[in-house]
């Protein structure tokens, strides 16, 4: 029986290790502009996504 | 540190530092939820006695789930530590002084009185005014000299209503683009419009030169025109969606946003997002008012379950018409579980103060949009730059480790420590906690993955019982 299925998903302890190379969007700029939030940014470095 | 929630039939586990998420049966949603605080044995006694009397369920079979959480764990994907901490503020050091993005404020002045403005109908407390192309030059080359080694820089036209300066908007992107190849840079512009002003020659432009385009409609006619009205009046409803509908028509898929707001008036927003979706509009946002507490468009408690309520119905539909083949995008649904930023964007804040600032028609600078108009405020200016650097680094000091709430909180890592100008307006601090904000963010959060994660599982052919019409089971729990 499968108990558990885990999702494809960008292992965030990695990315510590070569991220931050801030070229992506600032948070709130170009779209709600009145509450905060990062999950729906994307990542500009395709070579640097672990 | 992981969070469980419930949600049509799937039973979901993040684990909160690691950023897995994890469908699971109901024996090992429960077993997590037990995992740390008891033991091996005790835990296969309660399981045993709880699902023994399942043909399906036995201990051998209990066993192998207990091991095969344990075996996550030990790969980092369950019950991880939070070690970022170090961290917070690095990312934040090593770019001091760089500047990305710019909220150019070309008009304080605006063609509607909503009531509802929080930029008080575009003079955020202040006089009319349009921003010179001098000063809106003088800004640029400010981003540019300030901008380190970014290549894409973020310039929003805001105001106000900035196509009542639209010359001056126009003959500024002529300028940025004349210079920025020189300068190895890439403008994004984007422009937020009550759409009043909208003509070809817009459209045109738009189209051309913006990335994004924020358009203003809060949905159904008579919502929107309850605050979205002229000078005189009148509700703008009628004017404006012909335009928008002409503007993302020529878009030709490029960005926009249709955005509205939703207030005391209308906490039932999803009737004005399906509106929006009937005029054909795909890619929506819908933002909860910005006003002082007692103001009568601002959100009540008792508006607040069925704001929840929304969320959830929202992300149903989401997924109904992903799979009717009618899919749109609702702005705090767009989560990239596999591309969505590394851990120095999701620990370091908004960036407002010190990556992004807004910049008035008078050239002064302010930690972001919502500031302008707050007199202790101000940061500078574009000719000296930022020059109350004690303002600077109260919010260079802004990250998800600098407010105690956020440490215990789940969602931390999807918010980055959440939004500097609501903390303030609602705590009198940029470091307090707005908490209503936070309780809508969490059942953002989990209606957008739950959405993606049926998404992920109509991908493989297993949606199993995560039916968008079947009745929402709550039983969120942290551990």
């Amino acid at each position: 029986m499968e108990h558990i299925q885990t999702l494809n998903t960008r292992n965030l302890c990695e990315s510590a290790k070569n991220g931050g190379c801030g070229e992506c969007q600032t948070s709130c700029q170009s779209a709600c502009k009145t509450s905060c939030g990062i999950a729906n940014q994307q990542c500009e470095n395709k070579a640097e996504r672990k | 540190m992981i969070h469980q929630y419930q949600m049509d039939g799937l039973n979901i586990v993040l684990d909160v530092c690691s950023g897995s998420v994890h469908l699971v049966d109901e024996i090992a949603y429960d077993m997590i939820g037990r995992y740390e605080a008891e033991s091996r044995d005790r835990i296969l006694s309660a399981m045993t006695e709880k699902y023994g009397h399942r043909e399906d369920v036995t201990p051998e079979e209990l066993a192998q789930c207990y091991d095969e959480i344990t075996a996550l764990k030990e790969a980092g994907r369950l019950f991880s530590g939070d070690t970022f901490e170090p961290m917070a503020g690095e990312l934040k050091q090593k770019t001091a002084g760089v500047v990305k993005a710019l909220c150019l404020h070309v008009a304080h002045t605006c063609n509607l009185n909503c009531s509802y403005c929080f930029a008080s109908q575009g003079k955020y407390h202040g006089d009319r005014a349009v921003m010179s192309y001098e000063v809106g030059k003088q800004a640029l080359d400010f981003l540019i000299a300030h901008s380190g080694s970014r290549r894409n820089l973020e310039v929003d036209f805001f105001g106000g209503e900035p196509l009542m300066n639209f010359d001056v908007v126009k003959r500024l992107v002529a300028y940025a683009r004349s210079v920025e190849k020189e300068h190895g840079k890439n403008f994004r512009f984007t422009l937020t419009t009550n759409g009043m002003l909208i003509d070809d020659d817009v459209i045109d432009f738009a189209n051309r030169e913006c990335a994004n385009v924020v358009l203003s409609l809060d949905g159904r006619k008579e919502i929107h025109d309850r605050f979205r009205v002229d000078y005189a009046g009148n509700g703008s409803w009628e004017r404006i969606v012909p335009k928008f509908r002409k503007l993302v028509e020529a878009r030709g898929g490029k960005n926009y946003y249709m955005r509205g707001t939703f207030t005391h008036a209308n906490p039932d927003f999803l009737k004005d997002i399906q509106v929006m979706l009937d005029l054909g509009f795909t890619e929506l946002s819908m933002e909860p008012v910005v006003c002082a507490e007692g103001d009568p468009s601002a959100l009540t408690k008792e508006d607040l379950p069925v704001v929840m309520k929304q969320y959830e119905d929202l992300a149903r539909l989401l997924v109904q018409r992903r799979r009717e083949g009618r899919p749109f995008t609702f702005y705090h649904y767009m989560i990239d579980l596999t591309g969505g930023p590394c851990v120095y964007k999701r620990i370091s804040g908004c960036g407002s103060g010190t990556e992004y600032m807004a910049v008035t028609p008078w050239g002064d600078l302010y930690p972001c949009h919502q500031f302008v108009g707050e007199e202790r405020f101000r940061l500078g200016d574009i000719w000296q730059g930022v020059v109350n650097t004690a303002v600077q680094d109260e919010f260079a000091a802004c990250n998800v480790y600098a407010r105690e709430e956020c440490r215990t909180c789940w969602a931390r890592l999807y918010c980055s420590g959440g939004c500097a100008a609501n903390a303030y307006h609602a705590t009198g601090s940029v470091r307090g906690v707005y908490g209503t904000g936070c309780e809508l963010f969490r059942k953002r959060m989990e209606c957008a993955i739950w959405a993606e994660a049926v998404r992920g599982l109509d991908a493989r052919g297993k949606a199993g019982g995560a039916a968008p019409e079947s009745d929402e089971k709550k039983a969120g729990r942290e551990a």
